[in-house]
């Protein structure tokens, strides 16, 4: 099983969520986040004082998926999300050892 | 005069939102979140503060019969509205909201970082010794009234000088926020702004059109001049504030490269504050001069604290002292004898005699307050202190004054009731002792 994890930028959130439902992703853990990358930061300006905001809002996703969606998953992601100007956000994927329902304590896969 | 009582009593109410929400949302939405209510608490506490005062020696000290040096009236003779007539009332309860909203606009230049008590302690102190002195001196017949007759007629150098230059002291005598100049001290709600601004433009009708004084002889002659003064003073309170605020974003535009909503809440107060002397003093091109130069220069001049470190927090120097300047010295220059103060300044053939009236009282006034304000600043700091600990400063000034913090995002998240959990524990304990 693998943990996809995605950080992408807030306006695409809709398009990735539609995009990953019709590929048949049934539930993903959502949050509202900031930070930078490459990207940095804006500038505010009041009365006249600016201020660099270092921190940019994004949208964090993280699915967990069996081994074999993992690359399809991050693709969908990766295609929809992509805007091709600077900001756009990451995907990353690391291995998860054990899943469990709390509902019906299923394991592993049967809990996906 | 039916139409004029009730139209008093009504801008009354209009005079006291100013200070209670308008100037204490305007204020507080500037603030970091962590520092709102303290902000907001410092406009309630002066209300509660000078009302009280006005009432017990403030309407004695401005309007008495005593007249003290020309400097101000005795305290004495109306102390506690003793043998003030029924039919007064009106007029002190107007009167008294020009002191609270005057002591509230300081409140701005020490953000986030005073102790309550110390507030609680100063605003009585300075409103006697700075407000009702220069009310008496400009509109009790004093000192200004007599020897330089300016115009001003609803409180440039009463209200907005003084507040301003009160402001200047106690930012240099308490000091800088911790982290001032280093850490960003973002406005955290301009939304509580823009509605604070726009409240304090509808208040402001009270504040300009209810300070017509009357001249006639006749109740016929003053029915005629209240049907058309207050159209004058209506009018020109709205024109000036669109031009001020069209003004601020011109300039900030080019100086920095946006117009912004602040710019825009900032330029509307402005405009309101340089009109303020002058409303009833100019024709329509004075009113738009008067609000285009405020509302551009004050955008220009909040920039400056920066330059020489002194942290007025919220602008009262760059808004309210320089705005006050503005609108009280361009009368000198732009009066018209049809308006109806009746004057011609230096643009429209009068000479020099109105500009120079109008600056003798714009520098007592300011002579006056930074005077009385340095003792009373000074005499606050060598005793109980002006300042919060730099810890509860940076924790959030809210919490460390007021026990409160103002806006709950996050309540599924602990917070759980401490102290009435312990009731609520208590009263399980007796159920089962019942049971």
């Amino acid at each position: 099983m693998k943990l996809v994890t995605a950080v992408i930028k807030p306006h695409k959130w809709e398009d990735v969520r539609e995009a990953l439902e019709t590929f048949g992703v049934t539930g993903m853990t959502v949050s509202e986040v900031s930070g930078y990358g490459r990207q940095k930061g804006h500038t505010e300006v009041y009365r006249g004082a600016e201020y660099d905001i270092a921190l940019v809002p994004k949208i964090r996703i993280e699915i967990v998926v069996g081994d074999d969606d993992a690359d399809d998953v991050v693709g969908i992601i990766v295609k929809t999300a992509q805007t091709g100007r600077i900001g756009d956000g990451k995907v990353w994927v690391s291995p998860v050892d054990t899943v469990v329902r709390v509902r019906t304590g299923d394991r592993d896969d049967a809990a996906l | 005069m039916d139409g004029y009582y009730a139209w008093m009593i009504v801008a009354t109410a209009l005079v006291l939102m100013m200070t209670t929400p308008a100037l204490a949302l305007f204020y507080g939405g500037m603030s970091r979140s962590k520092s709102v209510l303290n902000m907001m608490m410092m406009s309630y506490v002066a209300l509660g503060i000078v009302g009280i005062v006005y009432v017990l020696w403030g309407w004695s000290m401005s309007f008495g019969p005593n007249d003290v040096g020309g400097l101000f009236a005795s305290p004495f003779d109306l102390f506690g509205l003793k043998d003030v007539g029924w039919d007064s009332y009106i007029a002190v309860m107007f009167q008294m909201t020009f002191a609270t909203i005057t002591a509230a606009l300081i409140s701005g230049a020490i953000a986030d970082r005073v102790k309550l008590s110390a507030w609680v302690v100063f605003v009585p102190f300075w409103v006697t010794l700075a407000y009702f002195p220069i009310g008496h001196m400009v509109w009790g017949g004093g000192f200004i009234a007599e020897h330089f007759a300016p115009q001003d007629y609803a409180g440039g150098t009463v209200v907005h000088i003084n507040a301003g230059v009160a402001g200047l002291v106690l930012a240099l005598v308490i000091g800088r926020r911790v982290g001032f100049g280093k850490e960003p001290m973002r406005p955290h709600n301009l939304t509580l702004t823009m509605i604070g601004a726009g409240l304090l433009w509808f208040g402001w009708y009270g504040f300009n059109v209810g300070s017509i004084v009357f001249t006639g002889d006749t109740e016929e002659a003053n029915t005629a001049q209240f049907m058309s003064e207050t159209g004058v003073t209506f009018l020109n309170t709205t024109i000036a504030t669109c031009a001020a605020m069209l003004g601020w974003l011109l300039v900030e535009r080019v100086l920095h490269g946006k117009a912004t909503s602040l710019g825009a809440a900032s330029g509307i107060v402005a405009g309101l504050v340089a009109i303020t002397p002058s409303c009833g003093a100019v024709e329509l091109p004075g009113a738009i001069l008067i609000g285009a130069v405020a509302g551009g220069l004050c955008a220009w001049a909040v920039g400056l604290k920066y330059k020489v470190g002194m942290d007025d927090s919220l602008d009262v120097v760059g808004v309210h002292l320089v705005g006050g300047l503005v609108g009280t010295l361009l009368i000198g220059l732009v009066s018209s004898s049809a308006a109806p103060g009746g004057i011609d300044g230096l643009l429209y053939g009068g000479g020099f005699g109105s500009l120079g009236d109008q600056f003798m009282a714009a520098v007592i006034a300011i002579a006056w307050s930074a005077v009385f304000t340095t003792v009373i600043a000074y005499a606050i700091k060598l005793t109980i202190g002006w300042r919060v600990t730099e810890e509860a400063e940076v924790e959030g000034i809210d919490s460390d004054q007021h026990g409160e913090s103002a806006y709950d995002l996050h309540t599924g998240l602990g917070g759980g009731p401490t102290s009435s959990t312990s009731v609520l524990a208590k009263s399980t304990v007796t159920e089962g002792v019942n049971a």
